[in-house]
């Protein structure tokens, strides 16, 4: 059994775009930390940029962390929300971090009206290329095959202890749903927590 | 008592509770808001609190309460303390009876903000004591010692947060309900020797208030938040090299030094009245001081003016020796960077893995939301007005964003209620130019009214567009005067927009759903025509409350792959697949604008 005095620091950056639940994602992490007794730490992008936006949450578990903010190279995990947005956070992620990306891209308007450009291919490659620990989550099969897209940040969870960078259980994340989500939402999320083990 | 993982707003919210707060008011902005919405939702039942119509009404409220003994506190981001300058300044030379906190929240970036003003040099402008938090932790800590000190000293004082701080998170203890202290207003005690500022009083008091602010800096050498950190043990950095830092920036100074051997450090909580012998006894054997700080070289000076007054020979480094950056938001990265050059060991600098050859990403600013209300607005006046010379003033809120492409409508933002008068000056200089003011239903309340009446009085010629979507939506829908809800969930009377304006004397007022285009271009072309200010007010409600199941959907057979819908309307809702547009479900609200400007009809419900 993991005790506090184990527990080493775990740095995690997630990203993604402005209305898409990180927030939620992070909370769930930061309740599950709690409840293990591991003191945690967050700072994330709340105003303006919610409005579909680049958003992120710095989230940091352990006892002597002074800040909420993370330095660059200094992630264990990211858990990107949109691959695009894993992209441009990848400079915090450290050298052998894992990253969780969902594969589906958010096409910003910017991009559809010509303003900037989106290459998702390229943006794959990348990661694949740089990411030794990478865990690419198709979450339009992932909504199909679960009935819903609004649980993708307990999909992207579930990978996240998957890819053993997290430093926390199946089931200290469990718990923390069940203590945060609506009892009508369980059995859903539930299933989204174990839908990439089943992939596998 | 009892842990949660708290937003800091959260934790100065509840260190008010905790203190005995009496009464709240504010404005919102962010990034200040969660402070009033906590206090309200954590309301044991005997605080007032209210949304005010803006942050002078709300200085106001706090200071009547506060005269007659309630603890009061008035919260408001950076640019808010501006609105409301002109109650603060004069309250400082009368004083309060209850303490009285004024929560005002910093931005550094500026992150959601028009300016990277600095509240602690407003500190120093008004004179009035301020509180500077570095964590979560201390927020909460701090707001008591705060009303004590306010209490204890007769002076508003300035709790100051910056972002980081405010929507940082950390899991805290903090007390229940229960062990929150009780505190009795004693009422309201006629005084006007005391109440009444007269030059006579104000040039009593403005003696009184530097004398006390001399004492106070004497007394806040030994607050224990001001504080000296030695350098850890064995340090090669003892003597000669020091830092100096202030709130969220000590952390990452701390976390630079994690694990680490770390010189001497300053922590300077409370920058005005400055601790000057706290200082000076940090200085006398330095050679050199690197200040860490974000927004104006506050504690540079301060150090600078400490070292002129006590002789000291001491090379004060920071902004205005271009160690820190003048502007912007520091950082982990950027602070790290910063102590490496300083103490010459490039072994604290982060390193990010080398990323080469990156892809290039795309831009992601902020957008109208799909089905976004203000969208058609902007919509129907540029459709009104193709062809025709015309400005678009903007103002404060969520229609700034229509200042983005495809739409454009907004050729100048400035602040608060300031496009209405900004469109007035244009006018006057280009008299031929058609022009037109944006303003939201809770700025309209909050200082576009005076901007109407002068425009009015001054007999201009412009059209005024009130986009009502009946919620402060932009900080995360407060309720205002036009809401008919307050902040303590009372259902009022709703000011009327339409009424206030035909009372100002508006012949032309007309209100429209601007989802009913035609209508609403019809409106604005017939509005725009009428001489003097007239009003066209665009009411539909925010999508983020008004939740609707209809959803548009695109016949692909039939969409001839103009883009038209997304090159017109920007909605992130409208994506192109392959050559057809196609819409977004879990995004689309229905709102069936792209319906209405598809050539080939092929959108539909």
């Amino acid at each position: 059994m993991q005790t506090v005095q184990d527990f080493k620091e775990v740095n995690i950056v997630l990203c993604g775009v402005g209305g898409q639940g990180t927030i939620l994602a992070s909370r769930l992490i930061a309740d599950a930390a709690m409840n293990k007794g591991i003191h945690a730490r967050s700072a994330e992008t709340i105003g303006m940029a919610q409005r579909g936006g680049s958003v992120f949450t710095n989230l940091r578990l352990g006892e002597e962390i002074q800040t909420p903010r993370i330095g660059s190279g200094k992630a264990d995990l990211m858990i990107a929300f949109e691959p695009a947005e894993a992209v441009r956070m990848l400079p915090y992620l450290k050298e052998g971090g894992a990253a969780v990306v969902s594969m589906e891209p958010i096409m910003p308007v910017s991009a559809m009206v010509g303003a900037s450009t989106y290459h998702l291919e390229e943006i794959l490659t990348y990661l694949k290329e740089h990411v030794k620990n990478l865990t690419l989550v198709d979450s339009a099969e992932a909504a199909a095959a679960l009935g819903s897209a609004k649980c993708l940040n307990v999909v992207l969870l579930g990978a996240a202890v998957r890819s053993g960078s997290l430093g926390l259980s199946e089931k200290d994340i469990e718990e923390a749903i069940r203590k945060r989500i609506p009892e009508k939402l369980l059995g859903l999320n539930m299933k989204a927590l174990m839908y990439t083990k089943e992939k596998e | 008592m009892h842990k949660e993982f708290l937003m800091g707003n959260e934790a100065i919210a509840i260190g008010a509770l905790a203190a005995g707060v009496n009464f709240v008011a504010g404005y919102p902005g962010t990034p200040s808001t969660e402070v009033l919405e906590t206090v309200a939702k954590r309301n044991p039942g005997n605080v007032y609190v209210e949304w005010s119509v803006n942050e002078k009404a709300a200085m106001e409220a706090a200071a009547g309460a506060a005269y007659s003994g309630a603890r009061a506190l008035v919260t408001m981001k950076q640019v808010g303390l501006n609105v409301a300058a002109d109650p603060l300044m004069s309250l400082e030379y009368i004083g309060v009876k209850g303490g009285m906190v004024i929560m005002v929240a910093d931005d550094p970036g500026p992150i959601s903000s028009q300016t990277e003003q600095d509240t602690r040099t407003f500190a120093a402008f008004s004179k009035v004591p301020l509180f500077d938090p570095s964590s979560v932790e201390e927020a909460f800590s701090m707001m008591k010692e705060a009303f004590d000190f306010s209490e204890k000293w007769g002076t508003p004082v300035f709790f100051r947060a910056t972002t980081r701080v405010d929507h940082g998170y950390e899991s805290i203890e903090i007390p229940d309900v229960e062990e929150y202290e009780k505190h009795e207003a004693e009422g309201f005690i006629k005084d006007p020797s005391r109440f009444v500022i007269f030059p006579r009083l104000s040039v009593k008091n403005h003696a009184l208030i530097e004398k006390r602010n001399a004492e106070l800096s004497k007394t806040l050498s030994e607050y224990p938040r001001n504080f000296i950190l030695p350098a850890s043990e064995g340090s090669r950095y003892t003597g000669h090299r020091a830092i100096a830092t202030h709130g969220i920036n000590y952390t990452y100074v701390m976390d630079v030094f994690e694990g680490k051997e770390h010189p001497e450090i300053l922590k300077v909580a409370v920058p005005f009245p400055f601790p000057e012998e706290l200082a000076a006894e940090f200085l006398k054997d330095k050679e050199e001081v690197l200040c860490v700080e974000e927004l104006d070289p506050v504690i540079e000076r301060a150090l600078i003016y400490v070292c002129g007054k006590y002789g000291l020979t001491v090379r004060i480094r920071g902004k205005l020796t271009g160690d820190i950056a003048p502007s912007g938001e520091n950082s982990v990265d950027s602070v790290a960077s910063a102590l490496a050059a300083y103490l010459r060991d490039d072994s604290l600098r982060c390193t990010a893995p080398e990323l080469k050859d990156m892809p290039e990403l795309p831009v992601r600013p902020p957008v109208l939301c799909a089905g976004c209300p203000h969208r058609a607005s902007f919509y129907a006046v540029k459709q009104a007005m193709k062809g025709q010379k015309a400005f678009y003033g903007g103002d404060i809120g969520c229609y700034t964003l229509g200042n983005a492409q495809p739409l454009e409508m907004c050729d100048t933002c400035l602040c608060m209620g300031a496009g209405i008068n900004i469109a007035q000056g244009i006018w006057r200089v280009e008299p031929d130019t058609k022009c037109f003011a944006f303003v939201g239903d809770s700025t309209f309340f909050a200082s576009g009214i005076t901007g109407v009446v002068n425009a009015f009085y001054n007999q201009a010629d412009l059209t005024l567009v009130v986009l009502d979507n009946s919620t402060t939506a932009m900080t995360g829908h407060q309720p205002h005067p036009g809401s008919g809800r307050t902040a303590m969930g009372q259902v009022v009377d709703k000011v009327s927009i339409e009424n206030v304006l035909k009372a100002i004397g508006l012949s032309f007022v007309e209100t429209v759903d601007p989802l009913d285009l035609e209508r609403a271009i019809d409106t604005v072309k017939r509005a725009q025509e009428v001489k003097g200010v007239k009003a066209v007010i665009f009411r539909s409600p925010c999508i983020a409350i008004e939740k609707s199941d209809r959803k548009a959907s695109v016949n692909a057979e039939a969409c001839i792959g103009c883009r038209k819908c997304i090159n017109e309307l920007g909605c992130p809702a409208i994506v192109l697949e392959g050559k057809k547009a196609k819409i977004n479900a879990s995004l689309c609200t229905g709102c069936m604008l792209c319906s209405k400007v598809c050539p080939a009809g092929a959108i539909g419900e």
